[in-house]
């Protein structure tokens, strides 16, 4: 098991054509992911070559819209790696496809186009009352499930699988995290992004991997900006049996300069990492002064009979 | 990017958001010409990018434009919470009946907008939230459909306007919706929105954040930063697209990743309470990609921060591997030649990371110390820097 993302998802590439869209489709294939054509609609009708995980080529259709992959392809997941100006209407395409899950890697959106996105997706329910498609990020690193099928431009070669769930702002600090916890392993980690509005956020990760039975142990990445790990921290007290354990980049980072994400600015007295780290420490969550302290933490924490990372 | 007072109002007037007149001045006799222009009474305002400034002395009555020249004389170059004032408004004086208060923002918590407006303008809005919230409508407002003639109206009745000044609230709201939109701000404020004695409504002082994001489709919003306030190195750094904040410290920071590097910044701090309180100088994320060339323009900028006594790159190699990263490093010294002067910390892990190490340690560059890890990176460029200060 995982969240959101494991082998059999069928992955659509939002300009996969461009020189970013093209080198991650590769890498994609490479990690194992099952990427089953690209959207382009200059370029509907052609095909792109890359070699899968085996080396061996495979060709991929290149379609005028994601409605029109979806159909030919069965596809459920995109992938957008399309360049800000044109980021909204990407996402509001995959969106109105009704597909059930947009990984938006593209850095610099306006904050207005995500925040319409955002409302167009949420505006769209299923018959059960369930938003219909799920959007990560923007400006993310996107999601692994290591060992199964990797959206995203995170390195699919740190790790395999495991039993620690990792959801994190910073894409270079999950990689990091990662890296610290290689000999564990991890079932998803995911990169939500450090913009002011993004789709799936910390608190919707840290329910999935609740619920998630693989997961054995969550590692939770935050920085300052915002009030996300706050209200993360409530819902950790009230909802989350497993072991948790937090960080928060940003401790010396003065008021009112934004710190490279746009999100990531303190304002006032709200969105420091001293206020994120209080809050996640009074919902029993332990939070680690460094980024090597908080995977001792998780050591401590993680049940010892499990098994290792299967790399 | 938080706006002058001044520029909101162009940016309002543009929009068809009533305005008095206002004319920005940076000498005294500057405001007087513009107070003479202006004509009758007029208002002398500090331009300063923090609230409190009429209590700081800082906003000024003048009756003639040898009151607004003296007036600017004392204002200009007055300290206002840190913030030293560069230049004045000249604004006209208004008659004023009654104060209100508007805003539209980015609610990050919602992910949505929220208006929030109220009868009482005029003083700190935070005060009224806490202590009279009921006095203080807030609305929420959906991105996807934003503020129509509805919307406005509702607004302006769950603020508590009178029926008969319903309709003309809410007409100035819709004109300060389009400057939300038009503008792409993450917030529009005015407090006060006045009415005069003659029933119109004016918004006499505007706040007025944009989201830099959208520059993409705002070439003209370059104009409007802050140029004369802007740090030397902050500025080189943006002309080289480089990502770089001025702190005030010791020990120069390079890294990839706005996480990583803002968790670097912390631990270097950590570091330095064991070697005589020595801070991290500088945040620089130099993203995904670590060239030579990136790299090389990197470390010029920080080398050019005469606080810097050391300096510590920590690169996790992601997409980028390490040895490609160790070239950078090394294609960056020999490119900077004898102006690399500082000892340098490099950590790197992650893909390729041997490889990247023996590159390092086979160019055996005097300046160059490799660190094990993060933590011992940290310790090891704190400890330089405070051999070195």
């Amino acid at each position: 098991m995982s969240i959101f993302l494991n082998k059999n998802n069928k992955v659509i590439v939002q300009g996969i054509t461009g020189s970013e869209g093209s080198k991650h489709t590769a890498r994609m294939l490479a990690a194992g992911t099952n990427v089953v054509g690209g959207v382009n609609a200059r370029k509907a009708g052609t095909t792109v070559k890359h070699a899968d995980q085996h080396g061996t080529e495979v060709e991929l259709p290149v379609f005028a819209s994601v409605k029109e992959a979806m159909a030919e392809t069965g596809a459920d997941t995109s992938i957008v790696f399309v360049p800000p100006a044109f980021t909204k209407d990407a996402v509001v395409e995959a969106i109105e496809a009704e597909i059930g899950l947009v990984v938006v890697i593209t850095e610099g959106v306006p904050v207005q186009d995500s925040a319409e996105f955002w409302a167009l997706a949420q505006s769209k329910k299923d018959a059960e009352g369930q938003q219909i498609t799920r959007i990560i990020g923007p400006n993310c690193p996107g999601i692994i499930t290591p060992g199964e099928a990797l959206v995203g431009i995170t390195p699919a070669n740190i790790t395999g699988k495991g039993g620690v769930g990792l959801v994190s702002k910073s894409g270079t600090l999950t990689y990091q995290m990662m890296y610290e916890l290689r000999d564990l392993g991890f079932s998803t980690a995911i990169g939500i992004g450090g913009d002011p509005v993004i789709g799936t956020t910390h608190i919707d990760a840290l329910a999935a991997f609740e619920a998630d039975p693989e997961t054995k142990a969550i590692v939770m990445i935050g920085e300052i900006g915002g009030d996300a790990e706050e209200r993360a921290a409530e819902f950790i007290k009230n909802n989350v049996t497993k072991p948790v354990v937090g960080y928060v980049a940003g401790f010396t980072a003065p008021e009112g300069k934004t710190m490279g994400h746009a999100g990531a600015i303190v304002s006032g007295s709200s969105g420091t990492a001293q206020a994120k780290k209080e809050a996640l420490e009074a919902a029993g969550v332990k939070v680690g002064k460094t980024p090597s302290e908080t995977a001792h933490l998780l050591r401590t924490v993680y049940p010892a009979h499990e098994a290792q990372s299967s790399l | 990017m938080d706006l002058f007072e001044y520029q909101a109002r162009d940016l309002f007037e543009a929009h068809g958001v009533p305005v008095l007149a206002g004319i920005v001045a940076h000498t005294p006799e500057e405001a007087k010409a513009a107070a003479e222009k202006i004509g009758g009474v007029t208002v002398v305002k500090a331009q300063v990018k923090v609230g409190g400034r009429g209590k700081a002395g800082g906003v000024k009555v003048a009756k003639t434009p040898e009151e607004a020249f003296a007036h600017a004389q004392n204002i200009l170059g007055m300290d206002i919470k840190g913030h030293t004032v560069k230049k004045v408004m000249i604004a006209a004086g208004a008659d004023i009946a009654e104060e209100y208060y508007f805003s539209v923002l980015l609610d990050r918590s919602n992910r949505n907008y929220l208006a929030m407006c109220s009868v009482e303008g005029g003083m700190e809005i935070e005060q009224l939230a806490v202590e009279r919230p009921e006095a203080l409508a807030r609305i929420a407002v959906d991105p996807g459909t934003g503020i129509d003639q509805a919307k406005a109206a509702e607004i302006a009745e769950a603020a508590g306007f009178a029926p008969e000044l319903r309709e003309k609230v809410a007409n100035v709201i819709l004109k300060l919706w389009d400057v939300f939109k038009g503008e792409d701000a993450t917030l529009v404020e005015v407090n006060p929105l006045v009415k005069t004695g003659s029933g119109d409504l004016i918004a006499l002082d505007g706040k007025v954040s944009l989201d830099e994001n959208a520059a993409i489709r705002h070439k003209e919003h370059e104009e409007l930063a802050d140029k004369d306030s802007e740090d030397p190195l902050e500025a080189k750094a943006k002309a080289l697209d480089l990502n770089y904040v001025k702190l005030d410290g010791e020990v120069g920071i390079i890294g990839n990743g706005a996480g990583l590097v803002m968790s670097t910044l912390d631990v270097v701090a950590y570091a330095g309470e064991a070697h005589g309180s020595v801070k991290p100088a500088n945040f620089l994320d130099i993203g995904g990609g670590a060239s030579a060339e990136v790299m090389a323009n990197g470390l010029s900028i920080i080398l050019g921060d005469p606080q810097v006594k050391s300096v510590f790159v920590n690169v996790f190699g992601g997409i980028t591997a390490c040895d490609a990263v160790a070239n950078g490093i090394v294609g960056a010294l020999s490119k900077l030649g004898d102006s690399a002067n500082k000892p340098l910390v490099v950590r790197l892990d992650g893909n390729n990371v041997d490889e990247g190490r023996r590159i390092l340690h086979e160019a055996n560059h005097p300046l160059v110390t490799l660190a094990e890890n993060m933590d011992q990176g940290a310790d090891k460029a704190a400890e330089l820097a405070y051999a070195a200060k």
